[in-house]
């Protein structure tokens, strides 16, 4: 939300009367504002001390749509409309007698091709009033215009200048003037070179860096007004002495391009001679077509009081509501044929008001939210938790009552963290990698719960031995056939780490959970069990030579993994062994074939791994001691929870 | 030999009725009487064992004695500075004399410096030449001999005046000496029985119990720790979430699915294409894999419609698409992405719509610098109730009761800008230990733009609300800093220690 500091003495002047903080603090938190800061005490202080003060000043938050708000001109008006202490201005076009025009080219539509212009006439600036143009300028750059990428503002003063007025686009080789604050001419590309270095503007060269024409804005005697959106001539600058301001805007849509015009124009129309006129501009498109810019006219839209009272729960009256809404700034009336419907024009100050809900809303803060009836949803409806939930909630319990311990690690990593430092190779067939990590840290979406755990273990290598950890969570993995290309799978790990490595304890962990679960073990000599879990002594990087086994399962009568599903759900993702470069689909199929010719079963599902850590992955996570760890996939575990409705599939 | 001294204790008492002055005992095995402050250590372990079975009582006397100080132990060792360089000197008459340069590379500098002095006062030593030589066969080391005096008994028989000025040089410092008187306590026998410290099987066997003596017990220690694990607290804050909402008829959503396409996570949510939220500096984008694949057609073009040109009953944005922002991958902001996901499949279920209360707590990234209070991950509670004809009372209303299960009773809201809910309503509680109200979420009704094209029934409203559950837990735990809550820094000892969660 952009936050506006404002004059506090001004703006109770604007106001009509003084507030305490705290009064005025709850007439903003009423109207949908919020009191920042005030800095008189601040300043107080600081004359106390002798120090040099600047007058004190409220800071002010204000909702992001709400460009009319970004200027104490802005706040005051809205404000003594919403205190009713006037109605909201009337802002009119005043056409002179030969209207002004600007020409568009047609090679600005390589770069930005929507042009608007606006003339406010005899204006009387002070020092204050002028500092608050320039930063209702920069504040629009800054949040609708998105850093001048889509918009951007130019301000000059008109008597320096010779109409007709022409925005072009042209080779930067082409372009010379003399810009703001600089004494000599540059060509644009010498400028670009020159801002390069001028942090305020270096930022905003990119927008236009690369294109082959630049957009700018001659009058009638070539002399430029500005290279939008970098920068205005030294000719044209605005200074307290301009008498008659021209805004020029640039955009590369038609309606953020009407919505900055329009609240330039309209807010500091107020200092005209005669307040809230806007002198327009014919604006001459190439391909003929001719608008007349601003265009300040209101919206007119029709709102329905029922609509209005059943969103609110209230009973308000049409007529009721229109005066709620004049409050607001909306100017509305009751529809002289249809009761129920009230007529309002939405000025063009109030770009943020979309639909009707909009006029509700506003309603609803004129009558007061916090003045609303409070009632209770009669919806009745069934609880229900996630079966992923309830069987993560299982383990998780089952852990922590056997004396584990559960952590919570990120479930970003880097890329070293979640393969080179378990010895595991990146095929770029599971991890999801990020594109604009601000550290090394969130490089990717972890494709094992391995890495958080060892982590935990590093900083916590002076908590006394030993140490168990566990986390059941989510890690994600490619998947192709998915529209977001990627799924999450729960998984369940856990390290043990001492002075000797206790693969017999992970794996006593293990046993515990899968009795938990009613899986029972298949032994060699029980080899022709029809369902259970049994480990695989098996080579991986990850884990010490002879000191490896993939944990499988055998499912239930009709499996939930047949032949199929398991291509496209590979429940071994993230595992060392398909890391390793044998592709997901294969290691599975392999792991499988493996299990069929020794158990005979083909519907044993490899559902991850267990083993003593090999030391150089302890090394590399800085654990001083041996460790022992476990991870596997909850998938197949799943309990389906019944249909809250009986009509579901 | 423990028991061997509390025997000597009490058999001592038994014949005197009790010891004066527990430094004229002689610890069984020692030559001499317990004189040392060791000594008296260890006599007052064998008083504390025997004041627990209250046989004895005793009280503590204080004493100074003398003791040497570093340098005064060396010179009691090795002899005075005096002593030792008048040992290196040749007697008058019989070598050549000793220069000074060759004094100092023999005895040291220091004892060089020192003991020239004094052995010169003395008379020991002269100078010859320019070096030096002995005047006497034989000295008396009485520094020497005073200080061993001193080690030995702690005192001096030639008086004060020669310890104060044995003190003066530093060689000798005071101490305090503890010493003990003791008497019969209210148990007091002579036979030393051993007590029980623990009643064992053997004890109920045998019966032993009813005969055995047992060990005063100290209620004061504290008991061992248990072996149990422990659940971490934020995911025991999460547990007492979801109670509430079990509590109050919502079923839980499927969330799981970190990564979203902007259509999920924007688009549907009728947030323009254009708005920070889906900046670089914000948002995690995703660079592999590269795109997600084309959302369900027909939806994807109403979404799109209400967008560029509106619709039912909206204007719309009028703001240029971008197909290609909408099938950017990225990891979700919210968990909105989800519930987004799932009202379109309400809306468009076999069975038709049907009103549901619906929740999730599940992971969020924001692409933001991390300091004390952010991290780039945290999780998002979520509500969202759909039904014909709710309103914005219900909303407040149902926030107040959500609340008052957190015991929170004291709400306000604020209107607030959220482009996919209007109204929009910032919750926020008074905070009696801030003395301030403070922001605790986030709620709306969502907007028609994002419920129409979904083909949700007219008339049906959608009211959601959103918190951290990070916020609640910190002030729960009262923890400053979310690091010590979040990730692999957090300590495992805090972890075991923090309490159950009752709200």
């Amino acid at each position: 939300m952009p936050t506006v500091a404002v004059d506090k003495e001004d703006l109770f002047e604007r106001l009509g009367q003084s507030y305490t903080t705290e009064e005025f603090d709850h007439l903003c938190f009423e109207f949908g504002i919020e009191l920042d800061e005030d800095t008189t005490v601040e300043v107080e202080e600081a004359v106390k001390k002798g120090l040099p003060a600047e007058r004190p000043q409220l800071k002010i938050e204000v909702p992001a749509n709400r460009y009319d708000l970004l200027c104490i001109e802005g706040i005051a008006r809205a404000l003594r409309v919403f205190l009713q202490k006037q109605k909201a201005p009337v802002y009119k076009l005043v056409e002179p007698a030969s209207m002004l025009t600007a020409t568009v080219s047609p090679e600005t539509a390589q770069i930005r091709p929507f042009f608007a212009c606006a003339i406010l006439r005899n204006v009387a600036f002070t020092p204050r009033s002028y500092a608050s143009f320039m930063d209702l300028q920069d504040k629009l750059h800054q949040n609708i215009c998105r850093r001048r990428q889509l918009v951007a503002i130019g301000t000059h003063d008109l008597d320096t200048l010779e109409p007709p007025f022409r925005y072009e686009a042209r080779p930067p080789n082409n372009i010379k003037f003399k810009p703001l604050n600089k004494s000599e001419e540059y060509t644009a590309t010498e400028l670009m070179n020159i801002y390069e270095g001028e942090k305020h503007l270096a930022r905003y060269l990119h927008i236009i860096r690369d294109s082959p024409v630049y957009p700018i804005i001659y009058d009638k005697q070539d002399r430029v007004l500005s290279m939008p959106p970098i920068i205005n001539s030294e000719h044209s600058k605005i200074t307290l002495d301009t008498k008659n301001i021209f805004i020029d805007v640039t955009a590369t849509d038609e309606t953020k391009l009407n919505i900055v015009v329009n609240i330039v124009a309209t807010m500091f129309s107020e200092y005209c001679a005669e307040p809230y006129s806007i002198e327009p501009v014919r604006v001459v498109y190439p391909d003929g077509r001719t608008v007349i810019q601003p265009d300040i006219s209101s919206r007119r839209t029709t709102a329905r009081a029922s609509y209005i009272n059943s969103c609110t729960a209230l009973s308000l009256s049409s007529e009721e509501i229109a005066s709620l809404l004049e409050r607001m700034s909306l100017e509305a009336s009751v529809s002289p044929s249809n009761p129920d419907e009230i007529q309002v024009d939405v000025p063009c100050t109030r770009p943020d008001i979309f639909h009707e809900c909009d006029i509700m809303e506003d309603t609803a803060i004129a009558y007061g939210f916090n003045n609303l009836p409070r009632t209770f949803p009669t919806t009745s409806t069934v609880a229900q938790p996630l079966a992923v939930s309830k069987l993560s909630d299982l383990v998780r319990q089952e852990w922590a009552m056997a004396g584990w311990v559960e952590v919570l690690p990120l479930i970003l990593c880097s890329h070293d963290e979640n393969f080179a430092w378990l010895n595991r190779k990146d095929d770029n067939q599971t991890a999801i990698k990020l594109a604009n990590p601000k550290t090394a840290e969130y490089q990717v979406i972890r494709t094992s719960l391995l890495p958080g755990l060892l982590k935990t273990i590093r900083e916590n290598r002076k908590h006394p031995l030993p140490i168990r950890v566990f986390e059941t969570s989510d890690i994600a993995v490619k998947d192709k056939s998915a529209e977001r290309q990627s799924r999450n799978i729960r998984h369940a790990a856990a390290v043990w780490c001492n002075k000797t490595a206790g693969f017999e304890i992970v794996c006593g962990l293990l046993d515990r959970i899968m009795a938990m679960l009613e899986v029972p073990r298949i032994f060699t000599h029980t080899e022709n069990a029809t369902h259970g879990y049994y480990l695989k002594e098996t080579e991986d990087p990850t884990f010490f030579p002879g000191r490896a086994a993939k944990i499988f399962y055998r499912p239930k009568g009709n499996p939930p993994y047949s032949e199929s599903q398991m291509s496209q759900t590979p429940s071994g993702s993230g595992t060392a062994q398909e890391a390793a470069g044998s592709g997901p689909i294969a290691a599975v199929k392999e792991a499988v074939s493996a299990a069929v010719s020794k158990l005979k079963s083909t519907d044993d599902v490899e559902i991850g791994l267990i083993g003593i850590l090999h030391p150089t992955v302890v090394e590399k996570f800085e654990i001083p001691y041996p460790c022992s760890a476990l991870e596997f996939t909850l998938e197949p575990f799943m309990k389906e929870v019944p249909h809250i409705w009986a009509d579901d599939a | 030999m423990a028991e061997q001294l509390q025997q000597l204790i009490l058999d001592t008492i038994d014949r005197e009725k009790e010891i004066k002055d527990t430094r004229t005992l002689t610890i069984p095995g020692d030559a001499a009487p317990a004189t040392s402050q060791e000594a008296q250590l260890v006599v007052q372990g064998a008083l504390n064992s025997l004041l627990s079975k209250e046989m004895v009582t005793y009280s503590m006397q204080e004493a100074f004695a003398y003791a040497l100080t570093q340098e005064g132990n060396d010179i009691a060792d090795k002899g005075s500075h005096e002593a030792v360089v008048w040992s290196v000197l040749p007697l008058k008459g019989q070598g050549t004399p000793l220069s000074i340069k060759d004094l100092k590379q023999k005895v040291g500098d220091e004892t060089a410096k020192i003991g020239q002095g004094r052995a010169f006062k003395n008379g020991w030593i002269a100078k010859e030449g320019d070096g030096l030589v002995k005047l006497v066969q034989s000295i008396d080391d009485t520094t020497r001999n005073e200080l061993a005096e001193i080690r030995a008994t702690g005192t001096l028989a030639a008086g004060e005046k020669a310890i104060a000025e044995l003190r003066k040089r530093k060689l000798v410092q005071q101490k305090k000496l503890l010493w003990f008187s003791a008497q019969k306590g209210s148990n007091f026998s002579t036979s030393l029985d051993k007590l029980e410290t623990d009643l064992t099987a053997e004890m109920l066997q045998s019966g032993a119990w009813k005969t055995a003596k047992f060990k005063k017990y100290n209620f004061d220690a504290e008991g061992i720790p248990p072996n149990g694990g422990a659940l971490h607290p934020l995911l025991k804050v999460r547990e007492e979430f979801r109670n509430i909402f079990m509590e109050m008829g919502f079923a839980e959503m499927p969330t799981s699915q970190f990564v979203e396409s902007g259509f999920w996570c924007f688009d549907t949510l009728f947030v323009p294409q254009q708005h920070p939220a889906r900046d670089l500096q914000d948002t995690f984008y995703v660079s592999d894999p590269p795109e997600s694949l084309s959302p369900p057609t027909d939806y994807y073009e109403k979404v799109q419609k209400v967008h560029t040109v509106g619709g039912y009953g909206s204007i719309g944005y009028r703001a240029p698409w971008s197909d290609a922002d909408s099938r950017k991958l990225l990891l979700r902001t919210h968990t909105t992405a989800s519930s987004s996901n799932l009202l379109w499949r309400l809306a468009n279920r076999k069975g038709g719509f049907k009103p549901v209360k619906m929740f999730s707590i599940d992971r969020v990234f924001r692409n933001e610098a991390t300091d004390a209070t952010h991290l780039a991950e945290f999780h998002q509670v979520e509500g969202v109730v759909a039904d014909y004809g709710i309103s914005l009372a219900d909303l407040i209303g149902f926030m107040q009761t959500f609340f008052k299960k957190m015991g929170i009773h004291n709400l306000r809201f604020k209107p607030a800008y959220n482009p996919y809910t209007e109204p929009s309503l910032e919750i926020f509680a008074f905070h009696p230990m801030l003395d301030k109200w403070v922001e605790i979420g986030n709620s709306g009704m969502f907007r028609p733009e994002m419920l129409a094209p979904m083909g949700l029934p007219d008339g049906v409203q959608v009211l959601g609300w959103g918190l951290s559950l990070e916020r609640p837990t910190m002030i729960r735990y009262g923890i400053n800093n979310i690091r010590t809550l979040v990730g692999h820094k957090v300590s495992i000892d805090s972890v075991e220690k923090s309490a159950a969660v009752r709200f």
